[in-house]
């Protein structure tokens, strides 16, 4: 039996002298020092051995079995340090440029509508688009626009060279997203809740603060006891999620034909605080959305009761949005692309 | 409309602070946009004679002024055009704070020498005062000034600047604002007495006035003043007018002027010798009459512009612009007054037809109240008497075809409540519509019959008496609440949401988004055109252009992502990678254009060459195609791609994307002639997809398929095939052994290592089954049939 352990110590040694890898060193434990290794059945036999020899042989195994151990740890340790050295001759210099990878980015007017549509629909509203060159219908009778309204004029609006046979030219580039609110209405009884981004269009000389093509969102509820309570619950609430929650909101009398009463939210300028400054006009407020009850003749016009129902409507700028927050001082860079610009958001 | 506070308190006891008034006026839709407090800052001007007025001996456009101060006389440099020797005018000492007049900014006045000559101080224009915005020529004061005093003394003020809504022209007036205030905080409105003395002689014996189109002037009205009597208004007039940013000229243009700002209604005045046959006709022109109006300008007019004419011929054109012929002059022994409401519409018309645009033409265009113009008529006429202007005649002609019923609007507790979320009593209701003026009758219980008052426009239905108790009441005292109804069913556009999906995707692949403008020019479209003229359907055309650059609506996406590459090449950028998802307009017959959602994206060749690694390839054919590969797996979507035929696109290197028969999209290599007429540099390549078909084919839920439970195996096989044959065609033939779960090609290869017309495809081949874990002889036989069936179909052999 001693023997047999005498040959496990000198074969172990050997083998231990020719490992190189971990995955070797983990083997060579395993093998003679695991539980199925040849010193674990030598000890667990030890009942076969005579009595007079059971104590000594039981020492050499158990001593043996540390001498190995220890084997093991400083071969590991000697294979780490080996590890650390040749990681050392491996350095490299982390400071140099990592590969030029290109990425690519969402355009800031996407970005904005994308979290206003995401703030309203977490409040119940779904989206729903309209067509960007309409019917004079959509864009100004159905919304309680009078016929002779400056709107309408040729230096205000973008018409398109189409004619009826009656000689009237009822097509032209959306002035607003409110036509999606007559298309929704027509279509779908309320409830109704609905969010609408998109593009709309102006006859407009361009400048630093206005550009002839730019995005609006557009929304609005109706179903029965809605009031403008709830318009004000609704809109301080995006409010405070769209530019935080310690923005103070005002509320206040405005006019547009397709409400009434009418609305105008803005916020408290948070460049001066309220003050006064170049950003709010000296005023302390920034407006943000127009809005208000959607007005009976509008309702009606879609075929809405509205003795029985009622609803609110709103809409807003979007680049106004990103234009407040980074403080771009020139609408027109939006839609020129220029990559230079595009980059930093 | 600036409103001084003092000209307020005359109808209104205003006991609240300026800032609190302006919260209170702007909360009820009245923007106080401004409140400028007028001779806070003046301690540094004072009130001038002009003693003399001399040629500056340096400059042709100035002149050298001599002021007297009352104590001193100092000599300023001046360049004023009207400046008069004997005008009362407000001088500012060095050191004084003004309005810099060319920038806007308040300054300290500082010393100056002007071309030689030192400049002891500053003769002031509205604009330097932060009056008013004129800047020409120099303010001229009321004689009664006194010289040496402050101007402050005489002129300083609280100013409000309010922003009026389209449908409150009623408060382009002081009168107006000072309702307002009234009701809004609780005090009674005091209106002006209009009575006055008239003479024996009746206004009807001197003019008649005939209405030919009531429907463009519903009323007029119109006294007479004899023995006129020009002379300066008085100090109180004209310190209103200067602090409303108007200047005082002669006694009966200031009353005009003056009733103008108080109640809102433009008046004009005319030479009552002048108007032929004793007649006034309100009629639409004759094509092409004309008249020379006050501005020396002949004028000709359509059959749409409405005139004021006598007897005879034209002698003003309605509500825009008097006549020269029937001007008040310093002869003029008696004025005809006008008093009258025009239509909106004509009016806005007129002045767009003439290019003509007058204080007096832009409060027609925000419409206003017929009943106006009788108060207004008594208001001036009364003026002028007060001012000693002349002898009043006895009556007002009135002419008044447009009259209408008055009818109630009702209004009931539930109203109230149920459009804004408030309780209010009927009591309180009533309350808030009577302080602003409306008639109240309650002929049953439970329900208001309110009347508008006759200086409102704008109230029409219950909807309106709302918003009027809601002013009142304040919109602050409006409670919150959160949309307590129903949610609505259906589950919205789920377009805006793949479109996303699909921005994502691309911005993951380094692609820039881009939004471009939906109008061109023909030029651009053609640009895309291997003919002279466009291809496809002619595109939409605008009626009313803004320019050249702008008129026609595009029928592609392509040629505004190019345009945005060669922009941006300009700028040297370079490794540009764009895309657009926009919508493009193809025109229908009776209808709206059809708007298809299109996504381009368009990609350059050009890499950075200043990287200190191996250096990234330049983009090519296959970058393009790997894109829209990685974008439509991403969608769920494998489609085909066949040699394509698209204009804009190198025909031996391009493709069109196909699934299921369906042309869904392009890509490729930009035409060289495409290029060149963008002004590109470098190869470009460019796909683009159809936004709503993939969608339509991606709205489908993908289908599951078992993850393979045993281990595959690997052969790779190097075919040598005519060189016409498609990886393609080798591809569907390799799937149609169902053990083989992926293709892929890893070497291609044509040259002097293979015959000639051949190539040299190498494939690694996956095996894999379903049910067990395969073993290298039975894949060993199973390639030897793919080989055989290769080689019978293509003719491929194996390449050693
Ligand atoms: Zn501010």
């Amino acid at each position: 039996m001693l023997d047999q352990i005498e040959e496990v110590v000198s074969q172990a040694n050997a083998e231990l002298q020719n490992i190189s890898s971990f995955e070797e060193l983990e083997a060579w434990r395993i093998r003679y020092l695991g539980r199925k290794s040849k010193l674990t059945s030598i000890l667990r036999s030890l009942g076969d051995v005579p009595i007079s020899q059971r104590k000594m042989v039981g020492a050499r195994a158990n001593q043996v079995r540390s001498i190995l151990e220890e084997s093991y740890s400083s071969r590991k340790a000697t294979m780490e340090s080996n590890v650390a050295v040749s990681l050392e001759h491996d350095k490299i210099d982390v400071s140099l440029p990592g590969e030029p990878f290109q990425i690519g980015r969402i355009h800031p007017t996407t970005r904005a509508i994308n979290e206003i549509c995401g703030i309203f629909s977490s409040m119940g509203f779904q989206v729903a688009e309209g067509p960007e060159v309409e019917w004079e219908y959509y864009n100004f009778d159905a919304l309680n626009m009078p016929p002779d309204h400056p709107a309408r004029d040729g230096f205000a609006t973008l018409w398109v060279d189409y004619h009826t046979p009656t000689g009237t030219r009822p097509m032209l580039m959306r002035t607003h997203t409110s036509p999606v609110q007559i298309r929704s209405m027509e279509k779908t009884k309320p409830p109704i809740r609905i969010i609408s981004p998109g593009r709309v269009y102006r006859y407009e000389a361009t400048d630093a603060t206005h550009e002839w093509m730019f995005s609006q969102v557009e929304g609005f509820a109706v179903d029965t006891n809605i009031t403008m309570a709830d318009l004000k619950g609704i809109l301080f609430e995006f409010v405070r999620r769209l530019f935080g929650q310690d923005r103070k909101c005002r509320f206040r009398c405005d006019y547009f034909p397709f409400v009434e009463p009418g609305v105008e939210i803005a916020i408290d300028c948070f460049m001066c605080g309220g003050k006064g400054c170049r950003l709010c006009q000296n005023s302390g407020w920034i407006e943000i959305l127009g809005a208000g009850m959607v007005h009976p003749d509008v309702l009606r016009g879609c075929g809405i009761d509205p003795e029985v129902y009622s609803g609110f409507a709103f809409g807003m700028g979007v680049e106004r949005i990103p234009i407040l927050r980074y403080g771009i001082d020139d609408i027109r860079l939006f839609y020129s692309n220029d990559l230079k610009f595009l980059n930093q958001f | 409309m600036k409103v001084p506070l003092s000209w307020l308190k005359e109808y209104v006891d205003v006991d609240t602070s300026s800032e609190e008034l302006a919260q209170k006026l702007t909360s009820a839709g009245l923007e106080v946009a401004d409140i400028k407090v007028t001779g806070g800052s003046w301690d540094k001007i004072y009130i001038g004679q002009v003693l003399a007025v001399n040629p500056h001996p340096n400059a042709d456009r100035l002149s050298l002024a001599t002021v007297d101060l009352g104590t001193r006389q100092l000599t300023v440099v001046c360049g004023a055009p009207n400046l008069t020797t004997g005008d009362k005018v407000a001088f500012a000492l060095t050191g004084a704070t003004l309005v810099n007049g060319h920038t806007g900014k308040v300054e300290e006045l500082k010393p100056a020498r002007i071309r030689g000559v030192t400049s002891e101080g500053m003769i002031c224009s509205e604009k330097e005062l932060g009056i008013a915005d004129n800047h020409e020529g120099i303010l001229v004061l009321p004689q009664e000034y006194e010289i040496g005093k402050l101007l402050s003394d005489y002129l300083g003020d609280v100013i409000f600047d309010i922003e009026v809504t389209p449908n409150r022209a009623d408060c382009l007036s002081v009168m107006g604002i000072a309702r307002e205030i009234a009701a809004l905080t609780g005090k009674p409105f005091k209106m002006p007495d209009l009575s006055y003395q008239e003479s024996e002689k009746t206004v009807e014996s001197m003019v008649s006035v005939e209405i030919q189109a009531p429907d463009l002037c519903p009323r007029y009205c119109a006294t007479a003043i004899e023995d006129i009597k020009l002379g300066p208004s008085p100090k109180w007039m004209q310190d209103r007018l200067i602090a409303c940013g108007m200047r005082p000229i002669v006694n009966i243009v200031d009353v005009t002027n003056y009733v103008m700002l108080e109640f809102g209604q433009p008046l004009h005045s005319f030479d009552y010798s002048q108007i032929k046959g004793k007649k006034i006709i309100v009629r639409r022109a004759s094509e092409g009459e004309t008249m020379y109006t006050l501005d020396e300008q002949e004028r000709k007019f359509t059959s749409d512009i409405l005139l004021i004419a006598d007897a005879e011929r034209p002698v003003a054109v309605a509500g825009i612009m008097g006549g020269l012929a029937t001007e008040v002059r310093d002869y003029t022994r008696t004025i005809l007054l006008e008093s009258a409401n025009f239509s909106q519409a004509a009016i806005h018309k007129g002045a767009l037809a003439l290019k003509l645009s007058s204080e007096a033409s832009s409060r027609y265009e925000k419409g206003l109240n017929p009943e106006l113009t009788y108060y207004a008529a008594k208001r001036a006429t009364q003026l002028m008497a007060r001012l000693g202007a002349g002898t009043v005649a006895k009556g007002i002609v009135d002419c008044y075809p447009g009259r209408t019923e008055k009818r109630p609007v009702s209004i009931a507790r539930r109203d109230v409540k149920r459009l804004l979320g408030l309780d209010l009593s009927l009591t309180e209701i009533e309350k808030c519509l009577r302080s602003l003026g409306l008639e109240c009758e309650k002929p049953e219980t439970g329900v208001i019959y309110a009347f508008k008052p006759w200086w409102r426009n704008d109230i029409n239905c219950t909807a309106d008496l709302v918003e009027e108790v809601a002013r009142v009441t304040g919109y602050d005292n409006i409670p919150l609440s959160m949309l307590s109804s129903s949610l609505p069913t259906g589950q919205g556009s789920r377009l805006f949401a793949f479109r996303q999906q699909l921005r994502e995707v691309m911005v993951a692949m380094g692609f820039q988004e881009i939004i471009t403008y939906p109008l061109t020019s023909l030029e651009v479209l053609k640009k895309l055109s291997a003919k002279s003229e466009i291809d496809g359907v002619a595109p939409l055309k605008l009626e009313n252009s803004m320019s050249r650059e702008l008129e026609y609506l595009r029928n592609n996406i392509r040629m505004g992502v190019l345009s945005v590459m060669a922009r941006n090449q300009r700028n040297r950028e370079i490794h540009i990678r764009l895309f657009e998802i926009s919508k493009v307009f193809i025109p229908r017959t009776r209808d709206l254009p059809k708007e298809s959602e299109i996504l381009c994206g368009l990609i350059d060749s050009v890499v950075p060459d200043i990287y200190w690694q191996v250096k990234p390839k330049p983009a090519d054919f296959y970058f393009a195609k790997g894109v829209v590969q990685a974008l439509l797996a991403r969608c769920g979507i494998y489609a085909d791609y066949l040699p394509g035929e698209d204009m804009s696109l190198n025909p031996s290197r391009s493709a069109d994307i196909i699934y299921n028969k369906m042309k869904i999209g392009v890509v490729g290599e930009i035409h060289p002639r495409v290029l060149a007429n963008f002004d590109i540099s470098e190869k470009a390549f460019m796909f683009e997809l159809d936004v709503d078909k993939l969608f339509t084919i991606a709205g489908k839920q993908p289908v599951y398929k078992a993850v393979p439970r045993y281990p595959s195996l690997a052969r790779d096989i190097a075919l040598l095939v005519d060189a016409e044959v498609t990886y393609d065609k080798i591809v569907t033939a390799l799937k149609k052994f169902n053990i083989i779960s992926e293709v892929r090609l890893f070497d291609l290869y044509e040259g002097k290592q293979v015959p000639e017309g051949k190539k040299s495809m190498a494939f690694r081949l996956i095996y894999q089954a379903g049910d067990r874990t395969l073993k290298d002889e039975e894949v060993d036989g199973i390639q030897k049939q793919i080989l055989a069936f290769l080689s019978k179909e293509f003719g491929a052999t194996l390449r050693s």
